[in-house]
């Protein structure tokens, strides 16, 4: 199915002749779908700089486990940083303000479903990211010295979640309720599916992290005895930052992995159904998040205790991966084509889809109790690898849909060179971490980590990795917004028109 | 004279959406549900791993709600009930408005709103006579974090019965999708209470 290209009839649009501020205004006060997709997405790319700016400290300060280059106070924060902007600063809101941006257009509506809804969830976000960043600066956030600062912290993530479950209804209720007439929902495009699933993820999986915070919130302020301070934060709600519930973030961009190989192929995708169906089981996820425990594998004891320990780390962990993999194999089949023409965006989308799908894999092998990954750096490369891999998809859906968000396209060249860099960057900075896990290099720590084998190669490799992918970071945001800004102007979408490749 | 503009097809009509208002409102149900049940879910664990001590029938039983407070149980029962008036309620205005008696929509709603004050009215009174300090204790901190949320809850529940009522009062008597999402979202809060009264105020 194409993407429609109707003009919103909400958007309090700047005209011409209204000026810098009148420009300012429409911005902040629009109701257009397609500006709160691209405010969420702007916002995001300032964050993810902030992430890849933490994560390239953190792997500088690790390469020498000797001595400290910076305060060792610091530490704590700049960890609790990387975690809270990964998740709630670059995937949730990238992928929120794709679907907010797109599946409106794909379904054929004039715009997103109670956008001023979406707009306050774009507000809130905005707000509550700014003030956790705020916090962590103030000696705030887990295990932050400052009390007033770790409640600032508190607030600042509640608005966060608030805002973000605000934008999913929207993205809901548009799919389900806004589709053009006679369109059935086997029949929306694969991206819009996916926001649908993804968005529904949210809605059923962030109240229970609203939940266990307000709980935390309430006795960090007041008693401290119940949700060990400070320190507890993360024990409560560092489920939210981690594997599985990430996937669930990241479920759009599987979508577009799927909507793109049809693109490549130029074909109608075989087997549309088992996308869809590929797709939910990602979402099964989300039944082992909400349990707020880890689901892991220990293969000691009876059959039965191997019974019982094997079905929910099965359940939660691998069927995820799965869905991932059918959408994987179905692309790849879609992509045995005669008719193949290979379009920029696709080199990030499938790198970035395979990135995934590593840090799927990694989780379900770090959970298996006699590999003792759990605690280790391991975790961390997993995250890594799910969040730079969910930007090089976010970067392709950017490149893609560029024509239809902004009326301009980015350089073929750019598209597919900065893909492939942050891939090299992505390597980079999280496989060495899986090999540092393996050698026992606790996670969360910068220091005293002493082990056989390389420890500060592989340390300054994955510091390497994280400033070539923030190199990457910088060089996409210089062309999107050049291009974007001064680019030439397309009519429709060359990419799926065949004007460009 | 044929202007190329002419002879364009006219556009099609704009596509009305399907029930987005009973289908966002099912969402926020949905994510209350899952707020209100995680929370249940904290208390429990909370619960289970507080002390056994003997009973006053003498069986073992978790050392949870602290001795000295008491739960108001007939607060507490009136509370509940109130609640199932609400969304009974919440119906009667769908039932009016699907025969677009105007009188009995408007009437219905602000019942439902007014129930909804009073609801407040006895969360209220259950503080203040079990008289419980949040700073004492784990209990206390979590008994007000999920019954404040609860009450927050209820709060936007009325402010939706006002909004619903105001509506209709307006004129708006066709307009039984609003009528419709506000009972959906009743029936919401009467079952996230309901499994919070059995939880925290007779399970205890």
């Amino acid at each position: 199915m194409t993407t429609v290209n109707l003009p919103s009839t909400l958007g309090a649009e700047a005209t011409a002749d209204s000026g810098f501020l009148g420009s300012v205004g429409a911005w902040l006060t629009t109701t257009d779908h397609k500006r709160i997709g691209r405010l969420f997405i702007g916002t995001a790319a300032l964050w993810l700089l902030a992430f890849v700016g933490v994560a390239s400290l953190l792997g500088f300060e690790r390469i020498d486990s000797k001595t400290l280059t910076f305060n060792e106070g610091m530490m704590t924060q700049l960890f609790a940083a990387s975690k809270t902007l990964a998740s709630f600063g670059v995937m949730v809101p990238l992928m929120l303000g794709l679907s907010l941006a797109i599946a409106p257009t794909q379904v054929g509506s004039r715009s997103v479903m109670f956008a001023r809804n979406a707009m306050l969830g774009f507000y809130l976000w905005a707000i509550g990211s700014a003030l956790v960043v705020v916090s962590l600066i103030g000696n705030g956030g887990p295990g932050g010295g400052s009390a007033q600062m770790v409640d600032l912290y508190l607030m600042g993530l509640a608005l966060v979640v608030l805002g973000l479950l605000a934008s999913a209804v929207s993205v809901v209720a548009t799919v389900l309720s806004a589709r053009t007439a006679g369109t059935d929902l086997a029949d929306v495009p694969s991206f819009s599916w996916a926001a649908l699933i993804g968005s529904s993820s949210l809605v059923l999986t962030l109240p229970v992290t609203l939940g266990t915070l307000i709980y935390v919130a309430v006795d960090h302020h007041y008693t401290r005895v119940a949700f060990d301070g400070n320190m507890g934060v993360i024990k409560w709600l560092g489920w939210s930052m981690s594997q599985p519930q990430t996937f669930l973030y990241v479920i759009p961009a599987v979508g577009i992995l799927a909507e793109l190989a049809p693109v490549v192929a130029r074909r109608k995708q075989p087997l549309r159904g088992g996308v869809f169906v590929g797709v939910g089981l990602i979402s099964v996820a989300l039944l082992g998040s909400v349990t707020q425990n880890v689901h892991g594998l220990a293969w000691s004891g009876s059959l039965i205790d191997k019974a019982k320990s094997f079905v929910p780390y099965a359940l939660f962990n691998l069927l995820p991966i799965l869905g991932v993999v059918v959408v994987l194999a179905l692309a790849l089949l879609a992509l045995k084509s005669d008719s193949i023409k290979m379009i920029a965006p696709f080199v990030p989308a499938f790198l970035g889809g395979g990135m995934i799908l590593t840090a799927m894999l990694g989780n379900a092998l770090q959970l298996i109790s006699s590999t003792n990954l759990s605690g280790t750096v391991f975790e961390e490369g997993v995250l890594v690898y799910i969040s730079y891999g969910t930007v090089l998809v976010a970067w392709s859906a950017i490149a893609f849909w560029g024509p239809t968000l902004w009326g301009r396209m980015l350089p073929t060249k750019a598209v597919a060179g900065i893909g492939a860099l942050g891939f090299v960057g992505t390597v980079l900075a999280a496989l060495p971490m899986y090999i540092a896990g393996f050698a026992d290099q606790q996670a969360d720590s910068i220091q005293d980590f002493d082990y056989s084998g390389p420890a500060s190669l592989w340390n300054a490799v994955s510091t390497a990795g994280h400033a070539l992918f923030a190199v990457c970071v910088v060089a996409a945001t210089v062309v999107a917004v050049k291009s974007f800004a001064r680019g030439e102007r397309v009519a429709g979408n060359p990419w799926i028109d065949g004007g460009a490749q | 004279m044929t202007t190329a503009v002419d002879r364009v097809l006219p556009a099609g009509p704009t596509t009305a959406a399907r029930h987005p208002l009973f289908i966002a409102t099912g969402s926020v149900a949905a994510a209350g549900t899952m707020l209100m049940f995680g929370m249940l879910a904290v208390w429990f664990k909370f619960r289970d791993a507080s002390p056994l001590r003997v009973g006053k029938n003498g069986k073992m039983i978790h050392d949870w709600l602290p001795a000295d407070l008491k739960i108001p149980e007939v607060a507490t029962n009136t509370l509940a009930i109130t609640m199932v008036i609400a969304a009974i309620m919440g119906q009667w205005a769908v039932y009016s408005a699907t025969r677009k008696d105007a009188q009995h929509t408007t009437l219905a709603l602000f019942i439902t709103g007014l129930i909804g004050v009073a609801a407040i009215n006895a969360q209220v009174a259950i503080y203040k006579q079990m008289g419980a300090v949040l700073a004492d204790g784990a209990y206390q901190t979590m008994f007000y974090a999920i019954t404040g949320t609860m009450l927050v809850l209820i709060c936007t529940g009325v402010a939706f019965s006002l909004v619903a009522a105001f509506r209709v009062l307006a004129g708006r008597v066709s307009d039984r999708a609003v009528v419709t999402a506000h009972a959906l979202y009743w029936y919401f809060l009467t079952t996230a209470f309901t499994a919070l009264w059995f939880v925290v105020y007779v399970q205890k």
